[in-house]
């Protein structure tokens, strides 16, 4: 059953996303497993306080010993107990480019995981369902790299300055004229870096006496750009939007906390794709909303843009909505255009404030020449505008691969989260013992998948995320499957029971849409 | 043929064991400890279900009947 959610005609096409609840049995079981290796967790930390075993994870001096203990919470227990076990399946160190396949070097230990040793061989061919290589662009031949090559000739690799200093080379200011009529906003800048693009603007925007209304699953760098601005921040529940409106009602009529003064600036953050759960964030409401409250609204397309709407602009193409709706349209380049750093459009007195104010462009260093290159490179075949059709070729693909994917592991009945049409998909494995049997088997069949646990995600929904490419054949996909599915079959992993969670979704009591008549 | 699959079959079912219980990532000394303590409780849940349950059963048995064959005797 798909569940289409109509609200008062704000969506022109179904909205399919679906979460299904984690069955009773398998919650169960995940708690007893957690519990059998807590108990352990004590026993190995008994053993090595009392030096019965050797300690080989960081621990205080013993002259700090009587201080304020650094590693006794949770996080570090679970990262000494539970995630040494398994670590086997993170930070694999690959050696050729991350296109479709990929080959990975291999390495064994001897001592559980806490050293390594590189075999010297290795493992060839790897298909690669790990890396955000959304549209293919993640290649050592073809015409970015020959343009990006003699870019390289020409200015070099590095920039050695800053933005405002001596860091401004006239291929940024291509760039940005190119981003900019990319999105369709007036104007355009871009940073080195796409965690530091979010982390330093978000205080160059809001201050002390402004409200942020941010996501529950927002991103590291953007929570950590609201901490730092040492604005109000308040969460709302995971793509509700009655949890929001209730946020802004409360926030317009209560004002601040102890003056009751009207906030400065009310600014909400959300994401594109969320690539934890693999879904869209509802923008016709946010936008309804954000018109009728007077706020702001900062959209991070770091995983939407490129691979959602049907010319890859990202999530507002996606919707059919106007780029000037979105007040601050932040987005990466390093997942779809297989280059790195990140942009903030809008509109022309916003962005020429912040080549001011941004602690990127003063203190930060510039992207690199032969990545700009690359930038543009991809962004005009992206637009079509290299004479070729291999743009629009390869958003057809990636639409197709995920349509594809997702409709073949549903009905081997595995648990998928997230929305139909994103190419984050993610499987639920719940067990932390199925965590590191599913990367280990995957591998050994020569598929290179990323497996995440907590502290990424809640404790007990752990999850295998696939993402998809443009660069995936169907061929590749097909064996794929067919790996998955033995896996899975091995792993007893198919917890489906085909019984879909309705959407909380009350479209007419709650929430009012009405256009605000100035 | 056949012995092979019901071996693969066992093997199976003990992989699935080791993942729920979450033996496949301990330490080969920390699962014969895990194995021992489990066989051993269990053994011992076997052992006083096999004492006690007949003896329970039997007196539960005569006391229901007791209950409903007692009242016709004593109006006789």
């Amino acid at each position: 059953i798909h569940h289409i959610v109509q609200n008062g005609g704000l969506y022109k096409k179904p909205f399919n996303e679906a979460f299904e609840e984690t069955p009773m049995l398998v919650a169960v079981l995940t708690y007893v497993g957690y519990g059998v290796l807590t108990l352990f967790g004590y026993l190995r930390d008994f053993l090595r306080q009392w030096k019965i075993e050797k300690c080989q994870n960081a621990t205080e001096r013993e002259e700090q010993k009587d201080f304020v203990p650094l590693y006794q919470d949770f996080e570090n227990f679970y990262n000494r107990n539970l995630y040494m076990r398994i670590r086997d399946s993170w930070n694999r160190p690959i050696c050729s480019v991350p296109g479709a396949k990929v080959d990975v070097v291999e390495r064994v230990s001897h001592d559980y995981n806490w050293t390594f040793t590189y075999t010297g061989r290795v493992i060839k061919d790897v298909i690669n369902m790990g890396s955000y290589n959304y549209l293919g662009f993640a290649q050592n031949s073809g015409a970015c790299q020959e343009a990006a090559a003699e870019v390289l000739s020409q200015y070099g690799a590095g920039v050695c300055s800053t933005r405002q200093e001596m860091g401004n080379l006239d291929k940024h200011e291509e760039l940005e004229k190119l981003v900019a009529r990319f999105l369709g906003v007036e104007s355009a800048m871009t940073y080195g870096m796409g965690f530091a693009t979010n982390s330093m603007n978000i205080p160059a925007l809001v201050g002390k006496g402004c409200l942020i209304l941010s996501d529950e699953l927002n991103h590291a760098s953007l929570v950590l750009g609201a901490r730092l601005s040492g604005a109000t921040i308040r969460i709302f529940k995971h793509n509700n939007m009655q949890s929001l409106e209730k946020l802004l009602k409360d926030a317009i009529v209560h004002g601040q906390p102890r003056t009751r003064r009207p906030w400065k600036k009310i600014l909400i953050l959300v994401e594109g794709i969320y690539s934890m759960e693999g879904s869209i964030v509802r923008l016709p409401e946010v936008i309804a909303l954000k018109k009728k409250y007077k706020s702001y609204l900062y959209l991070d397309e770091a995983h939407s843009i490129g691979a959602l709407g049907p010319s890859g602009r990202g999530v507002v193409e996606y919707f059919g909505l106007n780029p000037e709706d979105v007040d601050v349209m932040m987005g990466t380049f390093t997942k779809s255009f297989g280059a790195a750093g990140g942009y903030i459009g809008g509109k022309k007195e916003l962005i020429d404030y912040l080549r001011t104010h941004s602690h990127s462009a003063v203190y930060a260093t510039s992207l690199s020449p032969p990545v700009v290159q690359q930038i543009i490179t991809s962004m005009k075949c992206l637009m079509g505008e290299d004479g070729s059709t291999l743009g629009k070729v390869c958003v057809q693909q990636l639409a197709e691969n995920t349509r594809y994917f997702r409709r073949r592991l549903k009905e081997m009945g595995f648990i998928i989260y997230g929305n139909e049409d994103s190419p984050v998909v993610p499987l639920m494995l719940y067990m932390p013992a199925k965590i590191g049997a599913f990367g280990r088997e995957m591998l050994k069949r020569n598929v290179g998948v990323v497996v995440v646990g907590f502290p990424a995600t809640p404790i007990i929904e752990s999850r295998a995320r696939f993402c998809l490419s443009a660069a995936h054949t169907k061929e590749i996909l097909d064996t794929a499957l067919k790996e998955i599915s033995e896996v899975g079959d091995l792993l007893q992993l198919k917890y489906s029971r085909h019984r879909l969670v309705p959407l909380l979704d009350r479209p007419f009591d709650e929430t009012t849409y009405e256009e605000t008549e100035d | 043929m056949d012995f092979k699959r019901v071996k693969d079959y066992f093997y199976w079912l003990y992989f699935q064991y080791l993942l729920i219980t979450c033996s496949y990532v301990l330490e080969p000394w920390e699962r014969s400890m895990f194995d021992t303590i489990l066989v051993t409780v269990l053994a011992m849940v076997l052992y006083t279900a096999y004492v006690f349950i007949p003896i329970h059963v039997r007196l539960a048995f005569e006391f229901f009947s007791q209950m409903f064959e007692g009242q016709p005797e004593s109006t006789i």
